[in-house]
């Protein structure tokens, strides 16, 4: 797999750089749009009914002073509710009609290619820190997913995570969270 | 004249030389932001926001809002050079900009961007420093009743002016309104939709939510799209910008027209990329002939460039004057108003003389140096695109994080941005917008402060919203608003308008503005 490697021709006037794992126009789709907003009309469905409840517990009604601090929220969630209600009956009843695509198979490989590195990423923050993850991320996402040369990759992902380190850490003195490693130069 | 004696005031805090820094930093950042695929302003803008938290205000606006003005001006490089919009607003250029390019006029059209886009923004920026001043000493005058009523009606012409389907505008913000009240609340200390949870304590960070609403979502919509690109390298000579400015004067209805759109929609939820559609298809409307549009007339690029700077400039006066953002970048500017503990609303002018004065100079300032850096520097922006995705990607996503952590220092906001990412991916291809999102999740403690404390105060009476004309005609009016599609569907069947409207094409929908 080659995916998303420019690859450069240089000339005078133009600048180009293709894309030749871009996602097939033909691929097949893997859910359509109104599946999906079947089920995210649920998901609200739910997420209102929850904070719904919860606020009506917490008191939805009026005291003396004025509405109490459940009104607002409650209220809210009995419009949410509704909207969501509207919007399931209404991709209920078109979803018999036209299928449009949501995502294809090929532009779903491509999406992934990037979110489950940025889920590890987060992963890696939580025990390694920001720097050590952030240094994984870009070396192994341009040398994996790009294949761009390995000493690119690395010398590309240590100036850039040194780069953040000192604007952050050292300039602005906005601290980042730190791992073994952070402990070990004693930060 | 008093504004202008305070402008003077403005640009005397301005000139020092760590301000002046600062500006060319942002404005560089900027650029860089709005060339990039995957980044817009609102990313840039909300991403870079940390680094200004131990700035002291004024510094710290003057940096983020020129990257503002230089996404403004990027977006323009790529759509006259490559056909492709760096942002949303900027579709409407590459109908003729693209054209005049593949004519070998490229650096006249660029020109013509950049200087039009320069214009835009001016006339914008005159009349926030004669009208905000106005606006916001009236305002002063706003009790919580007159507050709620505007909020009411910010939300109200959102859903009724919105072109999206009006149940995915009210899910959207009736959404950003629930999450903005997780948390403690202001009026009575009690906890709410917290379920125990101590990390939901400190309630749902705006900026959290839009680093990841526009920032990884983007990155995950951008992988979608073929990334492949073609276009042309130019750079501007002296000599064209000369002959492009003394061609000027001639097209002056089209600048004064497109400027007057952008400043209405700006000032209005309608947003730069309404305004630029908008300016576009009434310049080629009044044309002597319209069929030369979309063949590279340098018309095709003044107007929509102009409009899209004037709405963008614009957005900023409810944001200053009254402290209710015209737009998603506005948003985050509010947003980043309130990490540096000031508090938006017209007092700002009374109590932070210097702030307002200031961010205001540097919007003179910043779009002149930003004219001349775009002009001497598109060369070197045009071939950032030569850097692959796959090394630009891991980069945003990194920023992204540090951005997320910085603002409350906290390792759950990097994963609750990544939850927002994915929401907003679904959303955006589901057609929820995400602006009415942004704007209640940002307003949404105020507004609801504004209606309890007017319920305190009139004893849980609703005819408070009525209880004198001013409150009484802006609730009416978000009432219409609300209901406009309705009336104005009654209206029609009555044979009193005409929907002549000009559709954005595409699809694009101004409300779900990156603007």
């Amino acid at each position: 797999m080659n995916l998303l490697r420019p690859q450069r021709l240089m000339s005078k006037t133009e600048i180009v750089v293709d894309d030749p794992t871009a996602p097939e126009d033909d691929s097949p789709s893997v859910v359509s749009s109104g599946t999906i907003e079947i089920f995210v009309c649920l998901l609200l469905l739910a997420l209102a009914a929850t904070l719904g409840y919860d606020n009506w517990r917490t008191g939805a009604s009026w005291d003396s002073t004025g509405p109490e601090p459940g009104y607002f929220p409650f209220y809210l969630s009995v419009i949410l509710g509704g909207a969501s209600l509207y919007g399931l009956i209404v991709a209920l009843v078109a979803h018999r009609a036209a299928a449009e695509t949501f995502v294809t198979r090929a532009q779903a490989r491509r999406v992934m290619a990037v979110f489950v590195p940025t889920l590890l990423f987060c992963l890696a923050t939580q025990f390694l820190g920001l720097y050590v993850a952030s240094f994984l991320l870009i070396a192994s996402f341009m040398r994996l997913v790009g294949k761009i040369a390995l000493w690119k990759s690395l010398l590309t992902a240590v100036v850039f995570t040194a780069i953040m380190f000192v604007t952050f850490d050292i300039a602005f003195d906005v601290i980042m969270p730190k791992g073994p490693l952070e402990a070990a130069f004693g930060h | 004249m008093e504004a202008f004696g305070l402008l003077l005031h403005g640009f005397a805090v301005l000139l020092t030389w760590k301000t002046l820094v600062l500006m060319m930093v942002g404005l560089v950042l900027g650029i860089f932001v709005g060339v990039l695929p995957g980044l817009g302003g609102p990313n840039g803008v909300a991403i870079l926001l940390p680094l200004t938290f131990t700035m002291d205000p004024t510094s710290a606006i003057v940096m983020l809002s020129c990257i503002y003005w230089g996404a403004l001006f990027g977006g323009a490089i790529t759509s006259i050079l490559f056909n492709i919009p760096g942002e949303a607003w900027s579709v409407a250029t590459t109908f003729d900009g693209y054209p005049m390019a593949q004519q070998g006029r490229a650096a006249e059209a660029l020109t013509a961007a950049f200087t039009s886009s320069f214009i835009g923004s001016l006339v914008a920026v005159l009349l926030i420093t004669f009208l905000a001043p106005m606006i916001s000493s009236f305002a002063l005058k706003f009790g919580p009743p007159e507050f709620f009523a505007v909020y009411l009606l910010t939300f109200c012409s959102f859903v009724g002016l919105g072109r999206e389907a009006k149940h995915k505008t009210v899910i959207s913000m009736s959404l950003g309104l629930l999450l903005a009240g997780i948390g403690m609340d202001t009026v009575s200390g009690n906890l709410r939709m917290t379920f125990g949870s101590a990390e939901l304590l400190r309630g749902i960070n705006f900026l959290v939510a839009v680093i990841g609403l526009f920032g990884i979502s983007e990155i995950l919509l951008t992988m979608e799209e073929r990334l492949a690109l073609r276009g042309h390298a130019a750079s501007i000579s002296l000599r064209v910008v000369l002959s492009v400015w003394k061609d000027l004067p001639k097209y002056w209805v089209t600048l004064l027209r497109s400027s007057f759109i952008g400043c209405w929609l700006g000032i209005t939820p309608g947003g730069a990329i309404a305004a630029s559609f908008m300016g576009y298809n009434l310049a080629k409307r009044f044309a002597k002939n319209p069929e030369s549009f979309g063949k590279g007339r340098i018309e095709g690029v003044f107007a929509p460039e102009t409009a899209a700077h004037a709405s963008g400039t614009a957005a900023l006066l409810p944001m200053l004057a009254l402290g209710i953002p015209g737009s998603g970048t506005a948003a985050i500017l509010l947003g980043g108003l309130m990490v540096w503990g000031l508090n938006p609303g017209p007092l700002l002018f009374v109590e932070h003389k210097d702030f307002v004065w200031g961010l205001i100079a540097s919007m003179y300032l910043g779009n002149v140096v930003g004219l001349v850096l775009v002009l001497t520097t598109v060369p070197i922006f045009a071939s950032i695109l030569r850097v692959p995705f796959a090394a630009v990607a891991p980069m945003i996503v990194v920023s992204c994080a540090i951005g997320a952590y910085a603002i409350q220092n906290a390792m759950f906001d990097i994963w609750l941005m990544l939850g927002f990412g994915l929401v907003g991916y679904v959303f955006k291809k589901i057609g929820i917008p995400l602006a009415p999102f942004t704007l209640a999740l940002v307003l949404g403690n105020r507004a609801e402060d504004a209606f309890r404390l007017s319920m305190i105060g009139a004893g849980g009476d609703l005819k408070v919203f009525w209880s004198n004309g001013l409150v009484g005609s802006i609730t009416t009016l978000a009432i219409v608003l609300l209901f406009w599609p309705v009336i104005d569907v009654l209206l029609a069947r009555v044979g009193l308008t005409q929907r002549s409207e000009p559709e954005p094409p595409r699809g694009e929908s101004p409300l779900d503005s990156s603007a």
